[in-house]
């Protein structure tokens, strides 16, 4: 079986969001794979592991710098990479062309990719992906079986936890919390020099979404802050809770 | 202009509050209608005109008993093909972000996914989403017949409204070969408490919690206020509370009336995920923690000496 995963490089999530000339600053940003898409790294080199995939290929939509996503995942333990070159400013629907176009051609039984990523929270392009392909696809997952080209997964749902059977070929997003990426051994690393990247061009569409403008979010400012004995500072809490913010106590 | 339609988010008749807070805010743009699915759900109807929804669409049939994206775009893409509603708005629920990005692709259109304020206009909408998880936002503008979007839960009021509520079935079109996602089980949430997203109140334990029994403080906290209980990625790593529980960058974005921070520094993956609440207390050893620069109240104190005596007080 071949698993593709889809991977985007986003901004560390440790880093502060500035502006320069109206847009966001990516200016000594460290960037990374998105966390949602490293855990589908994960869970695909796992699948190989367990002699359910025999190859892991890794693809990225956007700058020459996405390279570097790339070549973490093949550390990892992915067998090789596609960097499809597009401006960042793509939207979800021309990432999803992009993305869709490689995969096409590539003709995998399984596609993974994170479900939402860390920087435009959009939770978009796996799904759109497979409507494109006009594969199944199922979302947010946080556990996954193979069996007889079938796969079963577990969901986050909304109140609870889902099941899902998806036939394969299908599109499969993850959670965080399915699994626990590793980090790349010496030795992986070493390897992913050799292993081989392919460099397309992104198939030129139009965005659908217009960015009219960036900003900042008004800064919120520290209010009162008590630093007192526990007997004196509970009280003005608990007046601040009930005057100020207007709880209500269950009795 | 046919109306902003609201894409109903319910599962086993429980109708989540996103579908009543966005049918309020649709209807300051003229007519508003319901889109529900779902089997033997048509008793439901009247809950929205509550809200001021003038039509209710009902498509009730064995289909939709479950969520399932095929059979949903199906019936859904046909009906706007029938009815041309100017825009359709989802809740953004696991469900609604599902449903809206394989519709959008299916009409080869853009959307707009959980913005946090809107503006409609004939075949145009102006979103603000926020992105870095809170860190920044972006306006963008989404044209097109419909326009589609997803909106965050708690960013819009509910407010109560005379509505028509006049019922209406359209053809059911989508068949059992639209089907490609089986769910074979789901287990809900076992928790009185309410839920994160939904929360008017959100109590969340941190590293400070130092265990189990730190989180069992939190908890009778978040109890006490009729609270959903939150977490920091420090506590869901040492596996005191579960991943789905977790605030901030890599777990959800809550916007509570109050959001307490218990024994959490204030990381800005985690403030990122609180700092638009309205209203944030913070206890915490640590004078110099970054949560106390977005904390309303700020408590320098160990929490386990100061919660127990907070609920004595609030008990008063």
């Amino acid at each position: 079986m071949k698993v593709l995963v889809c991977v985007k490089q986003t901004f560390d999530t440790e880093a502060k969001i500035e502006l320069k000339d109206g847009k966001i600053n990516d200016a000594g940003i460290n960037l990374i794979i998105n966390p949602y898409d490293e855990v589908a790294v994960e869970g695909a080199i796992q699948l190989k592991e367990k002699k359910v995939a025999k190859e892991v290929v890794v693809v990225s939509a956007g700058a020459d710098t996405a390279m570097d996503a790339i070549r973490t995942a093949l550390a990892m333990g992915a067998d090789r990479g596609i960097l499809v070159k597009q401006d960042v400013d793509a939207d979800e629907y021309a990432r999803a062309v992009a993305l869709a176009e490689v995969i096409k051609k590539e003709n995998p039984d399984l596609i993974l990719a994170g479900h939402v990523a860390a920087d435009d929270g959009s939770s978009q392009v796996p799904t759109r992906i497979a409507e494109i392909l006009g594969l199944p696809h199922v979302n947010v997952i946080t556990n996954l079986e193979i069996a007889d080209g079938v796969a079963t997964v577990d969901c986050e749902a909304d109140g609870g936890t889902a099941t899902y059977e998806v036939k394969l070929p299908a599109v499969i997003s993850s959670q965080v919390s399915w699994n626990e990426p590793r980090y790349p051994s010496m030795k992986g690393i070493m390897q992913a020099k050799k292993k081989p990247v392919e460099t397309v061009d992104a198939v030129a569409v139009e965005n659908k979404v217009k960015v009219l403008e960036y900003a900042l979010p008004e800064a919120k400012t520290a209010g009162i802050k008590i630093e007192d004995d526990p007997e004196v500072a509970a009280p003005q809490l608990a007046d601040w809770m009930l005057n100020t913010a207007k709880i209500e106590v269950v009795k | 202009m046919a109306g902003t339609w609201v894409v109903v988010d319910q599962r086993d008749g429980n109708i989540r509050k996103v579908t009543f807070e966005l049918i309020s805010e649709a209807k300051k743009y003229g007519e508003v209608a319901a889109v529900l699915f779902g089997k033997g759900v048509e008793g439901l109807a009247p809950e929205f005109a509550k809200y001021g929804a003038d039509k209710v669409y009902v498509c009730d049939d064995d289909l939709f008993a479950s969520y399932n994206t095929g059979a949903y775009v199906a019936q859904l893409e046909a009906m706007i093909k029938e009815y041309s509603p100017n825009a359709v708005l989802f809740g953004h629920t696991v469900n609604g972000r599902d449903f809206a990005a394989r519709l959008a692709q299916k009409l080869d259109a853009g959307l707009a996914t959980d913005a946090i304020d809107f503006e409609l206009s004939d075949g145009k909408g102006v979103f603000t989403r926020a992105i870095y998880a809170g860190k920044a936002l972006a306006k963008v503008e989404v044209t097109g017949n419909p326009v589609l979007a997803t909106i965050r839960a708690g960013v819009c009021e509910v407010v109560e409204a005379d509505g028509a509520g006049e019922v209406i079935k359209p053809a059911i079109v989508a068949t059992a070969d639209d089907v490609y996602q089986v769910e074979k089980e789901f287990a809900p949430t076992v928790s009185a408490r309410p839920e994160l997203t939904e929360a008017e109140v959100v109590v969340s334990g941190g590293r400070g919690c130092k265990g189990p029994d730190g989180i069992k403080v939190v908890e009778e906290l978040a109890d006490l206020l009729g609270a959903a209980v939150g977490a920091s990625r420090a506590s869901v790593d040492s596996g005191w509370l579960g991943h789905e529980l977790q605030v901030g960058q890599t777990g959800k974005v809550v916007n509570p009336n109050l959001y307490v921070a218990c024994g959490i520094s204030g990381a800005i993956q985690h403030l990122a995920g609180m700092s638009s609440s309205k209203y944030i207390a913070a206890i915490n050893t640590d004078p110099e923690a970054p949560i106390f620069s977005v904390a309303d109240f700020g408590v320098v104190g160990d929490l386990f000496k100061v919660i127990p005596l907070l609920i004595e007080e609030l008990q008063k």
